[in-house]
């Protein structure tokens, strides 16, 4: 009896995750694998679509012959790559239709005309006619005869099916792909955004875990910027920080801090003169990192309030007893007690920063020195329109994270082992 | 009393004003207020005197009085020295000053005998003025995107710094980028796909959910722990990746372009989250409710439509929120799958208005504020059960 139970507890269990298990393997884990198989191919984008056999129907009236009519198929094959084998046409007329001049590769059987027009090589392109003979000339529109649509089908190679490997794609993305660079700028961005965002998560929850009028309206605005859309904030940002009509250059030009407007997204570098050491500040990077921190410091500033209102009270009073200044207590038990949830913000934020497209294509498309992995993808996959390439990227975003989790796991082990 | 806490303590709360009354004074020169110079040093000296002088007198005269007094003192003062300003500023400056004296209450002569007093009022001090900064930098861009699709575009180039908004024109006037973008740019229909898509998102999702987080909750099967974990890593999957592959998919199979195409990948990308938040919520419903229903031979499928749901309101109601927010927000899904204006959702359209050069940004900044209203309402009004929500990390970005 139990066993029958258990059984039909297992059964009903499979029934009620199967759907889900099933979309998300479809849409995340079989992509995943995909990916590895598109990024050993060489792949245009051009080349997806799936070659078709198309026809577009026009229909003429012949002058002086008033039961006549010629219907024109402007036939092409839609793909300028590959051919199209085994093409077949069926068209269905009503029944007062004949036809008179059939061409040889079709026939007409129950009011159809099907026709076998064999291979199509890529950019094929033919006019196709047949001239009808109709029997109550005045009862035809040309209407109707539209309406029946002419099927089309034909058997052509899908270039992503085919097992011609290469390993060009994999070259390319490290030899010819300015991959230092890229994976530097990729790391600033993540680390910089990462470590910004936390801190600034510690200081405003610091803020709002004291007693003041109007905390949690405060803790709903601090809020807002991860909430909002980022296309709304991203052009926001973009209208502020304009170099010539935006309001911070303005402010800063009106105020004579700054004597030329200065394009914050759109120069790579600026030359920054501290005690006579110069170096080169990698401007629009800092601004994208900026507005990164901006958006993502409420993650931060969320996990560690929770955690700060669960830090038993009377620690503090026993450090008020002993007499321990503000800044003591802040290093010696509220830092101690926030570091756990630090290291998983940490790890949580670096991995979604690595991955983040939307805020610097939406920011600087990429340009003036903030081509990350991500948008590195993107311009492989749709504007150079190498699909291969832009595959190859991902996979080593993904080899990347992976070895990421590996060292930040194996850290983390070592730290639980010495305490 | 130590004088130096106290000489300490003086210095500190006068900055504090001066910083206050300096953001004051900047934002009125933007309203176009001439002022010669920020009398710095005034304001610094009266700080001073008077959070020194505060520290004695303390107790023994009323608030209302004290602040009255000073308040008095420093507007005479500064207005008299910067001759006749309009009496809103001087009614902003009163304020400040009440907001000041406020704060200034609870230090007495008690309290700076304190061995730490001087790192709490530094302490004190940073919080408040981190409060007044935090607010201001995170307010002002969603301020601007308000005031600037108030604006016309002779206005916006004539002068950047002017933050009000013009009420004394005509209602037409002012919401004329609003009926713009709904007139010529069509932004009537985007609303709608991305209410379908959003809505649609959140009913398909929670159907597929619901009945796999009741399972891993409740039920004992093979490869369960298995799936509750790999639920976790999945949720951390970067979306980037899988962009490329679905696209070719996609494509051959006809669903780029289409609203369905949207909601099969926009329920796929929230399930993860979805279960993991449902099913934990499951978990705390008590079990003996079921096992009553399984004497009464209801079948899994009742135990779920006539308990289960009922006892669930409010979590499924803050997963639905959550659902809808992301669909609503999701912007890189839309911007690869989609390249026919008759299916942008609003996102890609405001996207697609930006490409042309030529739209004018009170536009851009119109359609903004349109898209970003709806997420911001559902945030204040329900903040209450979406910031726990929040903390079990059930938003991605």
């Amino acid at each position: 009896m139990e066993q029958k139970l258990s059984n039909s507890e297992k059964r009903t269990a499979y029934i009620l995750t199967l759907p889900a298990v099933c979309l998300v393997f479809a849409i995340i884990l079989f992509p995943i694998f995909a990916n590895i198989w598109i990024s050993f191919k060489e792949v245009q984008l051009k080349d997806i679509r799936i070659p078709e056999p198309r026809a577009k129907e026009i229909i003429k009236t012949i002058p002086d012959e008033q039961n006549k009519i010629k219907i024109v198929y402007k036939l092409r094959n839609s793909s300028l790559l590959q051919e199209i084998r085994n093409v077949k046409f069926e068209d269905k007329f009503s029944d007062n239709f004949k036809p008179l001049n059939l061409d040889e590769r079709c026939n007409y059987k129950k009011n159809k005309v099907r026709c076998d027009f064999g291979n199509w090589p890529a950019k094929y392109r033919e006019n196709f006619e047949i001239v009808f003979e109709i029997k109550d000339s005045e009862k035809i529109d040309k209407k109707d005869i539209k309406s029946s649509k002419p099927r089309l089908s034909g058997v052509s190679d899908n270039i992503l099916l085919n097992t011609n490997f290469t390993l060009k794609n994999f070259k390319k993305v490290i030899f010819e792909n300015e991959f230092v660079d890229l994976l530097l700028t990729t790391f600033y961005y993540t680390f910089f955004g990462t470590v910004g965002s936390i801190v600034f998560g510690i200081l405003t929850a610091q803020m709002v875990n004291q007693k003041f009028y109007g905390r949690t309206f405060m803790r709903s605005v601090l809020l807002f910027p991860y909430v909002a859309p980022v296309v709304a904030l991203a052009y926001t940002w973009e209208l502020l920080l304009d170099p010539n009509s935006g309001t911070l250059n303005s402010l800063l030009v009106n105020f004579q801090i700054l004597e030329t407007p200065i394009n914050l997204l759109g120069q790579k570098y600026l030359d920054i003169n501290i005690l006579g050491v110069s170096f080169k500040l990698r401007l629009a990077l800092t601004t994208v990192i900026i507005f990164e921190i901006w958006r993502y410091f409420p993650l931060a500033f969320l996990f560690i309030l929770a955690r700060l209102q669960a830090i038993p009270k009377d620690l503090y009073e026993a450090a008020d007893v002993d007499g321990a200044s503000p800044f003591q207590k802040f290093f010696k038990i509220t830092l101690p007690q926030i570091t756990a949830v630090i290291s998983i913000l940490f790890m949580i934020r670096f991995i979604w920063n690595f991955n983040k497209f939307e805020d610097v294509f939406l920011l600087t498309g990429g340009a003036s020195g903030t081509r990350t992995l991500p948008i590195n993808v993107y311009q492989q996959g749709f504007a150079i329109s190498d699909i291969g390439m832009g595959s190859a990227v991902s996979i080593v975003i993904v080899l990347l994270l992976l070895l990421f989790m590996f060292f930040y796991f194996k850290l983390l082990g070592k730290r639980a082992d010495e305490n | 009393m130590k004088i130096k806490n106290l000489l300490i303590y003086s210095i500190i709360s006068s900055f504090f004003l001066l910083s206050l009354i300096s953001i004051w004074k900047i934002l009125v020169t933007l309203q176009g207020l001439k002022l010669e110079n920020f009398n710095t040093t005034i304001i610094f000296i009266l700080g001073f005197l008077f959070s020194f002088f505060n520290v004695f007198i303390s107790e023994r005269l009323n608030f209302i009085f004290k602040f009255l007094f000073f308040a008095l003192i420093f507007v005479y003062v500064d207005g008299f020295l910067i001759s006749k300003l309009p009496i809103w500023y001087n009614i902003g400056i009163v304020f400040i000053l009440y907001f000041f004296a406020s704060k200034t209450k609870k230090y007495n002569s008690n309290f700076l005998n304190n061995e730490h007093s001087t790192q709490l009022i530094l302490f004190d001090f940073l919080t408040l003025f981190g409060i007044v900064l935090f607010s201001f930098v995170i307010l002002f861009p969603f301020y601007m995107m308000l005031v600037t699709s108030f604006k016309t575009q002779i206005a916006l180039l004539v002068n950047p710094l002017d933050f009000s908004i013009d009420f004394n024109q005509d209602l037409k006037e002012l919401f004329k980028s609003y009926f713009v973008i709904f007139t010529s740019y069509n932004f009537g229909k985007y609303i709608l796909t991305s209410t379908i898509v959003s809505l649609g998102t959140v009913f398909i999702t929670l159907i597929f959910a619901i009945p796999a987080a009741y399972a891993i909750a409740r039920l004992n099967f093979f490869g369960k722990t298995f799936m509750s974990t790999s639920i976790l890593i999945i949720y951390m999957f970067p979306a980037i990746v899988l962009v490329i592959p679905l696209y070719t998919v996609f494509s051959q199979l006809g669903l780029r372009n289409s609203i369905s195409g949207l909601l099969i990948v926009y329920t796929a990308t929230t399930l993860p989250v979805a279960i993991y938040m449902l099913q934990g919520y499951f978990k705390s419903i008590p079990k003996e409710l079921e096992e009553a229903a399984i004497l009464d031979k209801l079948s899994w499928f009742g135990i779920i439509i006539k308990i289960i749901l009922p006892l669930s309101i409010p979590a499924i109601s803050s997963v639905a929120l959550y659902v809808f927010m992301i669909a609503w927000n999701e912007f890189l899904f839309s911007l690869m799958f989609l390249d026919n204006p008759n299916s942008f959702t609003l996102s890609r359209a405001i996207q697609y208005l930006s490409g042309d050069a030529e739209t004018p940004r009170q536009y851009l900044m119109a359609g903004s504020v349109i898209v970003t209203l709806p997420v911001l309402f559902i945030f204040v009004y329900f903040e209450k059960y979406l910031v726990s929500g929040l903390t079990a990390g059930s938003v991605k970005g």
